[in-house]
């Protein structure tokens, strides 16, 4: 990985505060799996692009979308492609 | 953590380089609550014509402070908001934040554990705040910290490090990965997994280990650290850019 | 499928209304822009701007802003193909498809672009210099389905946009491989990506690997998302529905 794209890479932390908007809660210790892979991970952990028209979660193992989220003036867009577990007990 | 996060405006009380590139700033905020060190704060910059900017920072002070934050800022030549936070923000200057925000890379006294704590250049800010409050809280937990730097000039909080470092379960160290001081007796390459294991060895397979850096050393860091025995779910990893937290 | 957005439902503390739209959850934002409460405006910062030259002021479409770098914009890793293993096709509604390794690819009549160009997140850079293929020329290496009304453009990566074919020919669009006189570098979209200058650059596929020639209009990676269909920045067709 070249110097740029490291910069670019970001996790789910760092759109912590966009999703708490979304679902009025942290979302980052959810645990999403991976449709495509199986690999499970918290959502705080999920690879992130965000300099992008819009947000980008993607599994860290295979590179597949997990979440996707943009944000206009007047609507909020969230398509989640990852399945949901519940965390731990 | 339900509620929504509120914007609210703080204040600048303090400003103090750390290393060139670097300044910590301490923010007062009139709606301060107790953070979990690991979390962080959204920073919203707005002009005049309402065109705003907003990145993350994470929180570099113990919450046992109060009333106040720490952020620690790395000048980006080219970044649209650190450049103004490190040459334009001067103390009594206000701005938007809303925080604290987030609970998966977080460490605090109820989680407890041996700790081992990786950082690449700046993300060591978040690190800090967790070896903070385990020195403000008085615990006694073995913690380890292992910090990636180009040279020992871009190594931030390193008298603090040092003082750390001489109590009792606090053990830091250093690769220095571009040029070392005359006589430097510690590591100076990119983090392997034999650098891994001989700083977590120590702690055994019940540490916690909290990676944050550039994308790069947290993938080597993270998979290495599984290779060398420590169990996937004991890791946590935050990714840090110079457009990101 | 069902089962998530229950729940995420039951966790959006902001919905008026939802909607679903091809199992995308769409919520109204209970603050909009507009409706939005004067902002704390912060003493002496003016972002990144470029002052513009009252001379190129009507080149700067409405909402935007001049750059003088060239920001990376991306939505996922940045594929690094071998050239030996690129391709380039056109497929779809044609009569045959058609398709180009990089060697062969390199024979076909480039020309050089200078152009304006315009991303949706509101910064524009006047005078891009390209090196590329026109779009002409590709499709005069097939023969269109008269049904044949719009084209996805397809990339590494996973990336899709749709265009209407209409706004790809006639000198609007062209395949680049080299961006200032260098080769295109890999996070600008390198080997070769499609060029549409006169939309916003969402629809310049950057990775592209082929066009693929529609009956019927599919909503490509920002389109399915809220972004508008067209994308014709001097109309400000950013978001559906504008």
């Amino acid at each position: 990985m070249t110097q740029k794209d490291d910069d670019l890479v970001l996790d789910g932390n760092a759109v912590a505060g966009t999703l708490s908007e979304i679902y009025g809660d942290d979302m980052t210790t959810v645990l999403a799996e991976c449709a495509s892979c199986g690999q499970v991970d918290h959502v705080g952990g999920l690879v992130a692009y965000v300099h992008a028209p819009g947000i980008v979660l993607r599994c860290t193992s295979c590179s597949t979308v997990m979440l996707r989220i943009v944000q206009t003036p007047t609507r909020t867009y969230v398509d989640v492609r990852a399945k949901r577990i519940a965390p731990p007990p | 953590m339900r509620g929504q996060l509120q914007w609210q405006i703080a204040t600048v009380k303090a400003i103090r380089p750390e290393t060139p590139e670097v300044k910590t700033l301490t923010l007062s905020l009139p709606a301060w609550v107790a953070h979990r060190p690991g979390q962080h704060y959204d920073i919203r910059l707005t002009a005049p014509d309402g065109y705003s900017a907003q990145r993350s920072y994470s929180v570099a002070s113990e919450p046992e402070r109060t009333g106040e934050i720490d952020i620690t800022i790395e000048r980006i030549a080219d970044g649209e908001v650190s450049t103004f936070l490190a040459d334009t923000v001067r103390a009594g200057d206000r701005f938007e934040v809303r925080g604290p925000i987030g609970g998966y890379f977080v460490w605090d006294r109820s989680i407890g554990g041996p700790l081992l704590l990786v950082a690449g250049g700046s993300g060591v800010v978040p690190l800090m705040a967790m070896l903070r409050h385990r020195d403000a809280a008085g615990l006694t937990n073995p913690a380890r910290l292992l910090y990636s730097a180009r040279s020992f000039d871009q190594v931030i909080y390193a008298d603090e490090l040092a003082k750390l470092a001489q109590k009792d379960g606090v053990t830091v160290s250093y690769t220095l990965t571009r040029n070392q001081p005359q006589g430097w007796k510690g590591y100076t390459r990119r983090i392997d997994d034999a650098m891994l294991k001989e700083v977590s060895a120590p702690l055994g397979a019940d540490a916690l280990a909290y990676i944050c850096g550039p994308t790069s050393l947290v993938e080597v860091a993270a998979d290495g650290l599984e290779r060398v025995g420590l169990p996937a779910e004991h890791i946590r990893t935050e990714r840090f850019g110079p457009s990101g937290p | 499928m069902a089962k998530i957005f229950d729940e995420l439902i039951s966790r959006c503390a902001t919905v008026r209304y939802i909607l679903f739209q091809l199992n995308i959850l769409i919520i109204a934002r209970a603050t909009t822009l507009l409706a939005m409460p004067e902002r704390f405006v912060t003493r002496g910062f003016v972002g990144r701007r470029e002052p513009i030259a009252s001379a190129q002021a009507g080149r700067i479409p409405p909402g935007q802003h001049a750059v003088k770098d060239f920001p990376v914009l991306s939505a996922g890793p940045t594929p690094r193909t071998p050239l030996a293993s690129w391709s380039f096709t056109i497929e779809g509604l044609v009569k045959e498809p058609v398709s180009w390794g990089w060697e062969d690819f390199q024979k076909l009549p480039a020309e050089v672009f200078t152009k304006d160009i315009s991303c949706v997140t509101k910064w524009t850079k006047l005078d891009t210099h390209w090196r590329g293929v026109s779009v002409d020329i590709l499709l005069e290496h097939v023969e269109l389905d008269r049904r044949g009304m719009f084209v996805t453009a397809f990339c590494d990566g996973g990336y899709t946009t749709n265009i209407p074919l209409p706004d790809l020919v006639n000198g609007q669009a062209f395949v680049a491989y080299e961006y200032e006189g260098k080769p295109l570098a890999p996070e600008h979209g390198g080997p070769a990506r499609l060029v549409v200058p006169h939309l916003y650059f969402w629809k310049s596929a950057k990775w592209v690997r082929g066009l693929r020639v529609m009956e019927r209009d599919e909503a490509g990676f920002w389109e399915s998302l809220g972004y508008n269909n067209h994308g014709d920045p001097w109309k400000e067709e950013r978001y559906s529905g504008d």
